[in-house]
């Protein structure tokens, strides 16, 4: 079980609860989808388990390595090409020279990129940045990987692509990963299973197992977003007053 | 598995999910295949790159400047004409280019330039050396940075020529009195250039260096020092200012002694002979330093960072 999430809370300095009582397990090469609306301590969450931020309650097992993470904006620097943003994450890692061009060569030409290792960040598309930060986070070579909204900034036509390969990639890597998103449609197309979080405090208050035939049928599909919906919505409603 | 590049699009779907055709057969979403995805991605890429553009000699930077010149001295030339003032209070750009020629027939002119520029360079360099830890240790230690941020504020305000007095009385008429009232412009300058660089920088880029597992030393080498490049380069550019002025003012207050003979010298000794031509020429020679330096040095490292950070569309540079 590569995450374990028991009673896990985390309130901060003035007061309300940001997470209370999450628990959670993670499989192995699984792809779970966090899905909640805004206020759910989602980025929260995902920082406790990359180690970023302590919890205040509970306990978590986390791989001892630490996870791989990728955020919302592709956070590349600028200074550097998009071959040199992977190189720098092996680098890091202390990986030699030799290895690195190699190691870096095949994570770009993983994510489809081979032809623009030498591009700078503001060169590249949206599409094509988030691709180079997916490259980032393989090359840290953590088994975990944690995606904080990745593709929430691009149009819809990208986002549609990067689900596809973001799928292959998956599947080619046997990465587990948890990725967060407040779109219903981007956790069923992409989760094994979806874990709906409740807002302030966040709370995982019900989750849904997607299917292979969720995937082939999309009337199906159609039928889980519906109902997903549905509960997410009154999750939402509940805090009118 | 051969896909001929870009069919119709009926063509395309059933070789998209050629390992389920049974399915694919059934009106439901398409999910291309490797090959297939490697395409749509490249013509997507290609769609939403910016064309590359072609660089090409921009005229208007070297005529508009030139002609801005000689719109000046034009009106230097005029209001000479005018007769206002005595011509050896107010000489004519031609006097003083025929001074100009004078210096430079007699060697002044160019060993003035050389010993001013050496020092220049020479106290522009240690300080970068020593203000450039100084300022990493302080943008990324808090408590330093909070008891000594207010002094180096506080020093870049003071005047470097308050220090001259005193660096007479500990060092004499010496270069090393030059060089500490150079110092003690350019390093406060330097340091805050790269603290305000520091300060600047998106806070993402801390998240993604830790991330990503950089111990303190990487993160302040490999992501701070760089992503703070653009505010450390102002910092150097003032700091060169600083130094430049620094060394004239201690230049012209200190004469005598050990000292060679700079360009601050060359214009006190104008003073001492009241020889209006020789004040101007000196005055010309350090501001066509200033900007040559500018030009030569600065300008195209900073063109040359932002242009690979994509920072100059649009500037009016």
């Amino acid at each position: 079980m590569p995450v374990l999430l028991e009673n896990l809370g985390k309130t901060f300095d003035d007061g309300a609860p940001v997470l209370e009582d999450v628990n959670a397990s993670i499989g192995a090469g699984e792809f779970v989808a966090l899905l909640g609306a805004s206020g759910c301590g989602k980025s929260t969450l995902l920082n406790i388990i990359a180690g970023l931020e302590a919890p205040t309650a509970g306990a978590l097992e986390v791989p001892s390595d630490g996870a791989a993470f990728m955020f919302q904006d592709a956070a590349l620097f600028p200074w550097l090409t998009a071959r040199e943003n992977v190189e720098l994450a092996l680098t890091l890692r202390g990986v030699g020279k030799a290895e690195r061009r190699r190691t870096a060569g095949e994570l770009l030409d993983l994510v489809h990129l081979s032809g623009a290792g030498g591009k700078r960040p503001h060169e590249l598309s949206g599409g094509m940045r988030q691709r180079v930060a997916l490259a980032r986070a393989l090359a840290q070579d953590r088994p975990l990987l944690l995606m904080d909204e990745p593709f929430a900034a691009l149009d819809a036509i990208t986002r549609d692509l990067l689900h596809d390969e973001l799928e292959r990639v998956w599947q080619e890597t046997g990465r587990t990963i948890i990725f967060v998103t407040h779109n219903v449609s981007e956790a069923v197309r992409l989760g094994q299973r979806v874990l709906l979080l409740s807002s302030r405090p966040g709370r995982v208050v019900q989750e849904w197992q997607v299917t292979e035939e969720h995937r082939t049928n999309p009337g199906l599909a159609g039928q889980l977003t519906g109902a997903i919906t549905a509960r997410l919505r009154e999750e939402i409603r509940r805090h009118a007053h | 598995m051969p896909t001929s590049p870009t069919a119709a699009p009926e063509a395309a779907a059933p070789a998209a999910a050629p390992e389920a055709p049974t399915s694919a057969a059934r009106e439901e979403t398409v999910r291309p295949g490797v090959e297939d995805l490697r395409q749509l991605e490249a013509g997507l890429d290609s769609l939403q790159s910016a064309a590359a553009r072609t660089a090409r000699i921009d005229w208007s930077r070297v005529l508009l400047p030139v002609a801005a010149l000689a719109v000046l001295l034009l009106a230097w030339q005029a209001y000479v004409w005018l007769g206002i003032k005595r011509r050896d209070l107010v000489p004519g750009p031609l006097d003083v280019a025929g001074q100009l020629g004078a210096l430079w027939g007699e060697a002044t002119l160019q060993q003035a330039v050389a010993t001013s520029l050496q020092r220049g360079a020479a106290g522009f360099v240690i300080s970068v050396l020593i203000a450039t830890p100084l300022g990493l240790l302080l943008a990324q230690v808090a408590p330093l940075r909070r008891a000594f941020g207010p002094l180096i504020s506080g020093l870049q305000v003071l005047p470097s020529v308050a220090w001259v007095p005193a660096a007479i009385i500990w060092f004499g008429l010496s270069d090393a009195t030059v060089y500490f009232v150079v110092l003690m412009g350019a390093i406060p300058s330097i340091i805050n250039g790269l603290i305000s660089g520091v300060d600047q920088i998106p806070p993402q880029y801390r998240r993604v260096g830790s991330v990503l597992g950089a111990s303190r030393l990487a993160l302040t080498l490999r992501i701070i020092l760089p992503a703070a490049l653009p505010g450390y380069l102002g910092g150097l550019k003032q700091g060169w200012a600083f130094s430049w002025r620094s060394l004239m003012a201690a230049e012209i207050i200190t004469v005598g002694g050990s000292m060679g003979f700079g360009l601050g010298s060359l214009l006190n000794q104008g003073r001492d002979l009241a020889d209006m031509t020789v004040v101007l020429a000196a005055i010309l020679l350090i501001l066509a330093i200033g900007i040559l330096v500018e030009l030569l040095v600065f300008a195209p490292v900073e063109k040359h960072l932002l242009r690979r950070r994509g920072l100059l569309a649009g500037s009016t540079r």
